[in-house]
């Protein structure tokens, strides 16, 4: 439909500009060359800055992880060298155990909080617009600012989970000081910070989910459970699937609750990739060794990403 | 039937739920008004309302810079990223060119480039050109994003061609014709992306903390991370700086929640 309209409009401006053209008999550009030529010059902004601010970058970055560079010394080629170092960086081994912990523990419940909780909502013919607002109100809350907040309930004695836990006779751990528990509480706080926000994309599915479906199967005599994983479910796995991708390429990706939280301690119990990142380039001045680190967590991420869409033939279900 | 039965049931869990959602939020006010000597009660509620914490919030550090300079990062941000998105999203929508499928394929792949991906040359590129610590270095980078013109050029496909053909003929100019109908026509959409960049910009953290060495050019994020630790941890003027901080988003979501659930509904990544 889209081409019909484009030819449609063309061949109005064709007949109004032939005319023209023979009177001034001029060597000019083509209607088509025009258009084309005010299509870049309307890309220009946008295309300048893209290839500044992300093309260059990404490609240097991929060159310096080939070099050593610390800054102050000239950088030297050292072809595979910081690749084959990342295999033996114990921390690096720490640190992406540590993501992939993060990651799948928060996307599991992520999605089951999310996806419950729409559902449920969606059941609700009153207050609806109340509900969301207070579930999604975290979402675009600024993440330094939270997770400041959280460090504070997490304080042993004097914050309010250790106080609550104290006084209902559960003595809990340190949190964010104790290397077992510490990825947990960050896992806690991501999953309060980010749930809202597939949980409105679930019920922006869910709306979309005809109620004669649902009149039909009960009348066939299918109950709340059935009609939830017959019916619902099944028609909200594209969004699921979704839901699934973006979450994990975020989580891969967790910087600011590791960093203000607990800066990657106790004993890189909760150093992150991109924390990892972050103090090679910046604190230490690896310039080629954290390049190299970012071109991994990019492999793995669309490693990832690319691993589910493969496999999404297996469960989800477009109409 | 058992619906209505459940249903006063179903809201008290809810309204429970929702609230416990809201706590952290109760903690952070509660203890932004506790004069020092209570920030370590047990006690609840401040004995009375400490409203100088704010006050000294913003002398403890030069806060109210921090919050100057957030205001700007995300205004011009803003600005920069609707404009050149409203611009590269017309020629997809509208113009024919060589490349145009290709091209704006390209550019959805670049959602899938991580951030970190780009920061360590980035960095350097600023440290060469001397934008370090400038407001360049913390607006330019991030406005150009392809999510801009993933959401426009889809909302702008959805306005009928025959609006601007009319002006077309009368010779009207694109760019006359994309800022009098279609970015009129196309409001929702704009309101939505202003948001999104808004509280992306707003929220920032990595790339401000690489990029600004100086107290006078941090943003609010980066700044809110030196009240910890210096001289040990001050809650309560920390919260009443992390009060401030969440204040403008805060605000702007009471009245806009529509656009965001709109917007999210329509991408589905958009603000993640």
């Amino acid at each position: 439909m889209a081409d019909g309209l484009l030819k449609h409009e063309a061949g109005v401006g064709r007949t109004l500009a032939a005319p023209l053209a023979r009177v001034t008999r001029r060597p000019r550009l083509s209607l088509a060359g025009q258009e084309e030529l005010l299509a870049y010059l309307f890309l220009l902004p946008s295309l300048l800055g893209f290839i500044i601010f992300l093309v260059v970058p990404m490609v240097a970055s991929l060159g310096l992880s080939f070099y050593d560079w610390e800054l102050l010394s000239p950088p030297q080629f050292a072809g595979l060298k910081n690749f084959n170092t990342l295999l033996t960086d114990s921390v690096f081994k720490d640190v992406l155990v540590n993501t992939v912990y993060y990651t799948f523990g928060l996307v599991p419940l992520n999605l089951v909080v999310s996806l419950g909780l729409a559902v449920w909502l969606n059941t609700q013919l009153r207050g609806l617009t109340w509900f969301r607002a207070a579930f999604f109100l975290p979402v675009i809350t600024v993440t330094v600012a939270v997770s400041l907040i959280w460090r504070w309930m997490y304080e042993p004695r004097a914050g309010i989970i250790d106080t609550a836990l104290r006084a209902i006779g559960l003595p809990g751990p340190t949190w964010l000081g104790d290397t077992h528990w510490a990825m947990a509480a960050i896992i806690i706080m991501s999953v309060w910070k980010g749930f809202g926000y597939n949980m409105v994309l679930f019920l922006a599915g869910l709306q979309g989910i005809p109620v004669s479906i649902y009149e039909a199967a009960m009348i066939d005599g299918a109950n709340a459970w059935q009609r939830f994983w017959r019916i619902t479910l099944p028609l909200l796995t594209p969004m699921v699937f979704l839901a699934v991708v973006l979450t994990v390429i975020s989580s891969f990706q967790v910087f600011d609750q590791a960093y203000v939280m607990t800066n990657g301690g106790p004993a890189n119990a909760t150093n992150t990739i991109v924390l990892y990142i972050f103090q090679n380039g910046f604190q230490y001045f690896r310039m080629g060794y954290a390049s190299a680190i970012a071109w991994v967590l990019f492999a793995v991420i669309f490693l990832f990403t690319l691993a589910q869409m493969r496999l999404q033939g297996r469960w989800v279900q477009y109409e | 039937m058992s619906r209505h039965f459940f249903a006063p049931f179903s809201y008290l869990v809810l309204t429970l739920l929702a609230a416990a959602c809201l706590v952290p939020f109760v903690i952070m006010l509660l203890t932004a008004f506790k004069p020092d000597n209570e920030v370590f009660n047990r006690a609840w509620l401040p004995s009375r309302l400490a409203w100088e914490n704010f006050a000294r919030a913003f002398t403890f550090f030069p806060f109210a810079r921090f919050l100057f300079n957030t205001m700007v990062v995300a205004v011009g941000g803003t600005a920069l990223h609707l404009i050149a998105s409203c611009l590269a999203a017309y020629a997809f929508a509208r113009l024919r060119f060589r490349g145009r499928d290709a091209l704006f394929l390209l550019y959805l792949g670049t959602l899938m480039v991580p951030q970190q991906v780009t920061i360590v040359p980035l960095f350097l590129m600023m440290r060469d050109v001397g934008w370090v610590d400038t407001f360049w270095a913390l607006i330019l980078p991030g406005a150009f994003h392809a999510l801009g013109v993933f959401l426009l050029r889809q909302f702008f496909m959805t306005i009928p061609r025959e609006l601007e053909e009319s002006a077309f003929i009368d010779g009207a100019s694109r760019l006359r014709i994309l800022g009098q109908i279609i970015v009129p026509l196309s409001k929702p959409a704009l309101a939505t992306l202003a948001l999104f960049t808004f509280i992306r910009e707003w929220n920032s953290f990595l790339w401000p903390l690489i990029v600004t060495t100086s107290p006078e050019m941090r943003t609010l994020s980066v700044g809110l991370t030196l009240f910890t630790g210096q001289y040990g941890t001050e809650w309560n003027l920390l919260m009443a700086a992390a009060t401030v901080t969440l204040l403008p988003t805060l605000v702007l979501f009471a009245f806009a929640q529509r656009y965001f659930v709109a917007g999210i509904a329509l991408t589905g990544f958009g603000g993640r």
